[in-house]
């Protein structure tokens, strides 16, 4: 059975928990517990119907403003598919969780209020998607009970969306119309859209292909550990210890270490303690090469024939998530994969409005999620591919030096 | 190259995520712990560490938060485990903590030392001055758990922040910390109750014998099956039965109710919960009842 990660967003109050409730209790995923639970909640704010968002809205302060502040993660399954939901919050100040729960989807939902069409909050989840490579996009026009299920409401948003849209490279929409207070084409196909002839948004779920967002044609191999045993029968046993990240290896395999660029030979691949001839991503496993090299945490093994970019000044997408403002100049700690490096924000080409997709000048600052190209250097060379080309050693986070917050994501151009 | 057929199903993604966290561990952090409560989930993160690290060692202990109310086969089964696979267990008692600290020590009926953990916790963690504590919580097995990240920031008092968690993208974790904060993580976040058991049962681990159908005396209270031992009060009118058994979860003996089971393998327990309509907390756990936020007031303060 495979996996399918994904995400919804949309706007406050558009019903994204509602939703995932709906999804959760018409697949009858809900325990009895849970649902008792929800129904002395929903009573205790004088709900006379089931909250169904009350079910991811698991923080005391949630249920108290009625809205969602950080991601949440579901889990449910079907005969046909497994699914990891992450719920992430429409609020704009919490745009930094939504990229949070985008960051590591198969596909979005961006839902939109019929009443109140494509909004601004619409159009940033799109280019924030849309910029993390998301393969695919679900747009879900809720609320269609409160329209009259009206097919003209429909199409009027489809193509408001499809015209502001169209400057951005969005690869794969998928529209439905939904009610997921009444559960309309969310399980079921709904009844009083019989003008609607696509799937429900659960078999359109179940259906669409998993497209791995892993790269098979680019093999990297970044080193989280070096495993030595100290002892007598593994005396000389030095174990690199990683996730291939894309692509695949085999035994006997000519490699170049980074940034040294130091070369050898793949002797072993161990998974377990067995050897395996092959390995691909997303395995964990244990390379062992034929020379002894000086690698630690944080160097990068990759096949002789397909070298990285090997970089100390590069140009990346990032939206800035912290409260205080990113400028010119400013020093952070980059973190790519294992690998952390210092790094200086040398210019900042380039804020994205995400009304119009026109660039903007930054003035030389950015504020809390923006979104922007800039040129960074590094201390120390990295080594990169491009976000688009691959997605696993394309991105990266942005640390502070001091707080050690996580202050921005980072997805590198090369 | 030659072509390989490469089927790699939810449970080879969910073991290799879970492989990547722990080693991340390894590789960020100085004085790491794995939280070992001798449960199916703890037990599950021990057998990935061996996955993770061998044939080198655990590059942290094992350390038992040990409340004191333990059913014996889970110590037996601890010590057995510690034994076979030559790791490395540190026991720090609630008794001790309540004892040095001066605690009132829970009353009445069924007196549950589990929030007392916290303290602890917390201390276990001043003392071996670990910066990271792995533990085997599940995002699907409570509201306020789903909301946490992998690589939780703890403050110095051990206190969860829902609202300043750090944004975790990707699949970077990033575990750079203060001195005296801590970070705990949780490297099967996206598993199910039904993901670790198709897992123990595909990679044939063993469990302590409570999670299989056996006959034993339990205690009726308020519908639910408490095991009978010496920490719980048994009064006149208690209704004492003697029925086939099984525990979903295991934890402190009094605030973890049995369910009615004939599950003696794996695969019937798959089935079973398959079949059930009752979530593992909702079946078994008493102290998460109190209050919709229970679960989330004890992590505020440094539960895990």
């Amino acid at each position: 059975m495979d996996l399918l990660r994904f995400t919804t967003s949309g706007s406050v109050d558009d019903g994204k928990s509602t939703l995932i409730g709906r999804l959760l209790y018409d697949s009858e995923s809900i325990f009895i517990d849970q649902l008792q639970a929800l129904q002395r909640a929903s009573r205790h704010r004088g709900n006379e119907q089931l909250d169904l968002a009350l079910i991811t809205d698991g923080l005391r302060a949630e249920r108290e403003q009625g809205i969602t502040i950080d991601v949440a993660y579901k889990y449910f399954s079907t005969p046909k598919r497994k699914f990891i939901i992450a719920d992430t919050p429409g609020h704009i100040q919490y745009t930094r969780n939504m990229i949070t729960g985008a960051s590591t989807a198969n596909l979005a939902i961006i839902l939109v209020d019929a009443r109140q069409g494509v909004v601004e909050q619409t159009l940033r989840h799109t280019i924030i998607a849309t910029m993390l490579q998301i393969p695919h996009l679900v747009l879900c026009i809720n609320k269609m009970d409160l329209v009259g299920y009206s097919e003209d409401r429909f199409y009027e948003i489809v193509h408001l969306y499809q015209d502001a849209i169209r400057k951005l490279q969005v690869k794969d929409v998928y529209y439905i119309p939904i009610s997921a207070l009444h559960g309309d084409n969310v399980v079921y196909k709904s009844d009083r859209m019989p003008w609607y002839t696509g799937k429900p948004l659960l078999t359109y779920l179940e259906e669409v292909p998993v497209t791995h967002d892993i790269n098979q044609a680019i093999a990297r191999f970044p080193v989280q550990y070096v495993i030595r045993p100290q002892d007598e029968a593994y005396h000389d046993y030095r174990g690199y210890a990683g996730k291939i990240i894309s692509g695949g290896f085999h035994q006997g395999q000519a490699v170049t270490v980074w940034p040294s660029g130091l070369h050898s030979t793949i002797e072993r691949i161990e998974y377990a303690q067995q050897p395996l001839s092959h390995a691909h991503a997303p395995q964990s496993v244990v390379m062992l090469l034929k020379d002894e090299l000086d690698i630690s945490r944080g160097d990068m093994i990759t096949p002789a024939d397909q070298p990285p970019v090997l970089t100390q000044d590069f140009t990346a997408t990032i939206c800035w998530m912290d409260n205080a403002p990113l400028k010119t100049g400013d020093k952070l700690l980059l973190q790519h994969g294992p690998a952390v490096v210092r790094c200086i924000i040398k210019h900042i080409e380039y804020k994205i409005d995400i009304n119009t997709f026109s660039h903007q000048d930054a003035g030389g600052s950015l504020q809390l999620n923006d979104v922007a190209r800039v040129r960074i250097r590094t201390a120390k060379p990295v080594a990169v591919d491009p976000y688009t080309v691959n997605r696993a050693n394309g991105s990266a986070i942005l640390i502070h030096e001091t707080s050690f917050n996580t202050v921005g994501a980072c997805m590198i151009e090369a | 190259m030659s072509k390989v057929k490469y089927d790699f199903d939810y449970l080879d993604y969910l073991e290799s995520e879970a492989i990547h966290i722990l080693r991340e561990v390894a590789g960020q952090f100085e004085r790491p712990a794995l939280l070992f409560s001798g449960g199916k989930d703890s037990i599950t993160l021990v057998h990935l560490a061996l996955k993770a690290f061998r044939p080198g060692k655990f590059p942290f202990p094992l350390v038992h938060i040990d409340t004191g109310h333990n059913f014996p086969e889970v110590l037996q089964f601890r010590d057995a485990l510690v034994n076979r696979i030559e790791e490395r267990l540190i026991v720090r008692k609630v008794e001790d903590t309540i004892q040095q600290k001066n605690l009132e020590p829970p009353k009445g009926k069924l007196a549950s030392r589990n929030f007392l953990q916290a303290y602890t916790l917390l201390d276990t963690i001043e003392e071996f001055e670990f910066d990271a504590c792995i533990g085997g919580a599940r995002r699907d097995e409570e509201k306020a758990r789903a909301k946490e990240r992998i690589f939780s920031v703890r403050n110095e008092f051990g206190e969860w922040d829902p609202r300043l968690q750090r944004p975790e993208l990707w699949n970077i974790y990033n575990g750079k910390i203060h001195k005296g904060e801590n970070v705990r993580v949780f490297p099967i976040s996206n598993w199910t109750e039904l993901d670790v058991w198709h897992y123990i049962l595909r990679e044939n681990i063993q469990l302590p014998a409570i999670y299989y159908a056996h006959t034993r005396k339990c205690l009726v209270y308020e519908g639910q099956l408490v095991a009978v031992s010496p920490h719980i009060q048994i009064d006149p009118d208690d209704v004492i039965v003697e029925k086939s058994v099984r525990f979903r979860t295991v934890g402190d003996m009094n605030c973890t109710a049995a369910i009615e089971s004939q599950a003696h393998t794996t695969e019937e327990i798959i089935q079973e919960i398959l079949q059930s309509k009752i979530s593992e907390r909702g079946a078994t756990r008493i102290d998460d009842k109190f209050s919709e936020a229970a679960m989330e007031d004890r992590k505020k303060a440094g539960y895990f």
